[in-house]
C-alpha cells in the first residue's frame, strides 16, 4: 500500500512568482512601492496601506528563528517524527514556516533566536519548498 | 452596546457528555437546543432567531422546525458563540428579533455525521503551513509558547500547574471527563505530543454539544430562570495562519476582544468574580491573562503556580476542569459560556460563592479568533 503522501502546495496565479523563485533557488519576497512595507504572504498589493503597486525582489535568505515545536503525534504524511515545525524570522523582516534541515531536532539544538539560511527542498518538479538550515559560520 | 439589556434566560448542555456514538452531529445541536428551551420553557415556535457555528443556521432551524426572522452564521472557530451571544444582543435591542437560540454540538471523539476539517493545498495555508508537517491543532497551537516562555521568563513548570489547577476544578464536576488528581510531575512525564507539550496539556476529544437561549432584560423578568445579564462584549479576529500572528509573545485578538469587553461593560479587573478562558492547550490562561489586562505577562506564570486560581484562590478560574479536563469537543467556548452562566445562577457544581461578575473569554482557531463575554446576575 502507498504511503499517504505529503501536503503539496497549489499555486494561485497571487503565488506563482514565489513558486517560480524557490524552483529558481530564490526565496522571492514583495515590497510595496508607496510605503516600503515588506510582506509575506504573497499578494499583489500592500497589506499595510493598501496600494497596488508593489515589487518582487530577492530576499537574502537570511533568518533567525523565532519559534518552534517538536512534533512527535500524530505526525503529518510523510513526515517521520519527531521533527520540529518552526517559524522563522527572516533578516527582511516577515516570519514563515518552515523546517529546520540539517541539525538534530531537540530542544538543545535548536535554540531560539539561533541564525538559519535559507535551503531548497525540492519535492518534485513543479514544487520547491523554502526550508532554513543553521546558518554556516 | 449598553449594559444589561439583553440576558441569557435558557442555558444547556447535551444530556450527554463524552462519547456518544449513538447520535449524529446535528441531533446533538437539537438534543442540546431542546434541553435549553426546557430550561426556560419554550417551543421551537417561540424562538425568531437562530446561530451556530459548523452547522449552517438554515440546517439547525428546519431541523428544530424554527422560522427565523434573524439568523447568523459567524464560524470563527471555538468562540464563535461568543460572538453570537454579542451579536444577538445587539440585535435584540435594535428589534430585529425577540428571542434568540444559539446552538453548537460536535460529534468530535465519534465523528458521527461530521466532516472532517481539510486545508486545501491552494489556500494559504496549503501553501505555506501544510508542506512542514502541521497536522491538527496539537502541532500548531503550541508553535508560539517558547517564543511566550523566553520573552516573559515563563517556566515549563509554571504551564504544567495550569493543567493542575483545573484538574482539581474539575474533581468537583460529577460531569467532568477527567477527575483523577494530577501533579507536576504528572504532567511533565505524560506522553509527548508537540514539545513542550505533553498529553495533559492537551485538551480532550469528545462529543457533546451546548445551547443558549436571550432575550430581552425586560422579557427575561417573566421567565422561570434567574436572568444572567450581559454587561459587556468585544470580538476580533487576526490571521487563519499561526505562523502569521503580530507576534508570539500576546495574541491581538486577545488584545482586541478583551478590552472592549472591560470598556463596554464599565468594570475593573479587581471586580471580576469568576474567570473562564477558553484552554485548548495550557498556555491559553497565561496569554488571556496577560491580554485581558489581569496582568503582566511575565506574572501570570507566577500567578497561577502560587495557587491563585484554584479553588479557594482569589480569582477562580476554569471553574469546570476546562477543555484541558472537562470536555472539548472541538469548539470548547460553548462549555465555557454554560459555566459563567451556571455560575451567575449560582448552580455551577464548584460554585464560587457570592459571584456577581463572570468574564467568558475564547479562542477560535490558532489565535485567529477571539470573542469575549461579560455576565452579570445584578442590573
Ligand atoms: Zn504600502
Amino acid at each position: 500500500m502507498a504511503e499517504p503522501a505529503r501536503a503539496k502546495p497549489k499555486p494561485t496565479p497571487e503565488t506563482q512568482h514565489f513558486w517560480d523563485g524557490t524552483r529558481a533557488g530564490e526565496l522571492r519576497l514583495q515590497r510595496c512601492d508607496d510605503c516600503a512595507h515588506v510582506y509575506f504572504p504573497p499578494r499583489p498589493f500592500c497589506p499595510s496601506c493598501g496600494c497596488r503597486k508593489v515589487s518582487v525582489f530577492k530576499a537574502s535568505g537570511k533568518a533567525k528563528l523565532y519559534s518552534y515545536v517538536i512534533n512527535h503525534r500524530p505526525a503529518a504524511p510523510g513526515f517521520t517524527p519527531p521533527y520540529a515545525i518552526a517559524v522563522v524570522e527572516l533578516d527582511e523582516g516577515p516570519r514563515m514556516m518552515s523546517n529546520i534541515l540539517d541539525c538534530p531536532q531537540t530542544p538543545e539544538a535548536l535554540e531560539l533566536d539561533m541564525k538559519l539560511e535559507v535551503a531548497f527542498e525540492q519535492l518534485d518538479d513543479a514544487i520547491t519548498l523554502p526550508q532554513f538550515r543553521p546558518a554556516k559560520g | 452596546m449598553r449594559r444589561n439589556q439583553v440576558a441569557v434566560v435558557g442555558a444547556a448542555e447535551t444530556t450527554e457528555l463524552g462519547i456518544i456514538p449513538h447520535m449524529s452531529q446535528l441531533q446533538l445541536h437539537a438534543d442540546a437546543a431542546l434541553n435549553a428551551m426546557a430550561d426556560c420553557g419554550l417551543k421551537p415556535s417561540d424562538i425568531d432567531g437562530v446561530a451556530t457555528a459548523v452547522e449552517t443556521p438554515q440546517q439547525i432551524a428546519h431541523y428544530l422546525g424554527i422560522t427565523p426572522s434573524w439568523v447568523d452564521g459567524t464560524s470563527v472557530g471555538g468562540c464563535s458563540f461568543m460572538l453570537h451571544v454579542r451579536h444577538a444582543a445587539a440585535a435584540i435591542e435594535a428589534g430585529l428579533c425577540k428571542t434568540v437560540l444559539i446552538t453548537h454540538a460536535e460529534s468530535g471523539k465519534s465523528m458521527i455525521g461530521k466532516q472532517p476539517r481539510s486545508t486545501p493545498a491552494d489556500s494559504l495555508n496549503g501553501q505555506f503551513e501544510a508542506p512542514f508537517g502541521v497536522y491538527g491543532p496539537p502541532s500548531m497551537f503550541p508553535i508560539p509558547v517558547l517564543r511566550y516562555m523566553k520573552t516573559h521568563g515563563i517556566t515549563h513548570e509554571q504551564i504544567a500547574m495550569v493543567a493542575v489547577v483545573q484538574r482539581e476544578w474539575a474533581a468537583k464536576n460529577p460531569r467532568a471527563t477527567m477527575k483523577k488528581p494530577i501533579t507536576v510531575e504528572d504532567v511533565l512525564n505524560s506522553k509527548m505530543i508537540a514539545y513542550p507539550f505533553r498529553i495533559l496539556q492537551c485538551c480532550l476529544v469528545t462529543d457533546g454539544g451546548g445551547a443558549l437561549i436571550l432575550t430581552s432584560a425586560e422579557r427575561a423578568k417573566d421567565f422561570p430562570t434567574k436572568p444572567v445579564y450581559i454587561l459587556g462584549t468585544g470580538e476580533s479576529v487576526e490571521t487563519p495562519m499561526v505562523s502569521q500572528m503580530q507576534t508570539f509573545d500576546s495574541s491581538r485578538a486577545f488584545r482586541t476582544a478583551g478590552p472592549t469587553a472591560f470598556r463596554e461593560a464599565g468594570i475593573a479587573h479587581k471586580d471580576v468574580d469568576h474567570l473562564m478562558i477558553y484552554d485548548a492547550f495550557a498556555h491559553l490562561p497565561l496569554y488571556g491573562l496577560g491580554d485581558l489586562g489581569f496582568m503582566p505577562h511575565e506574572e501570570t506564570g507566577p500567578f497561577i503556580a502560587a495557587g491563585h486560581t484554584r479553588p479557594g484562590g482569589k480569582l477562580p478560574l476554569n471553574t469546570n476542569g476546562g477543555g484541558l479536563s472537562y470536555m472539548h469537543s472541538g469548539m470548547y467556548g460553548m462549555y465555557a459560556l454554560q459555566e459563567s452562566v451556571r455560575q451567575m445562577r449560582g448552580i455551577a457544581p464548584a460554585q464560587v460563592p457570592g459571584a456577581k461578575i463572570s468574564v467568558c473569554h475564547g479562542v477560535g482557531g490558532m489565535f485567529a479568533a477571539s470573542g469575549t463575554i461579560i455576565f452579570t446576575n445584578e442590573t
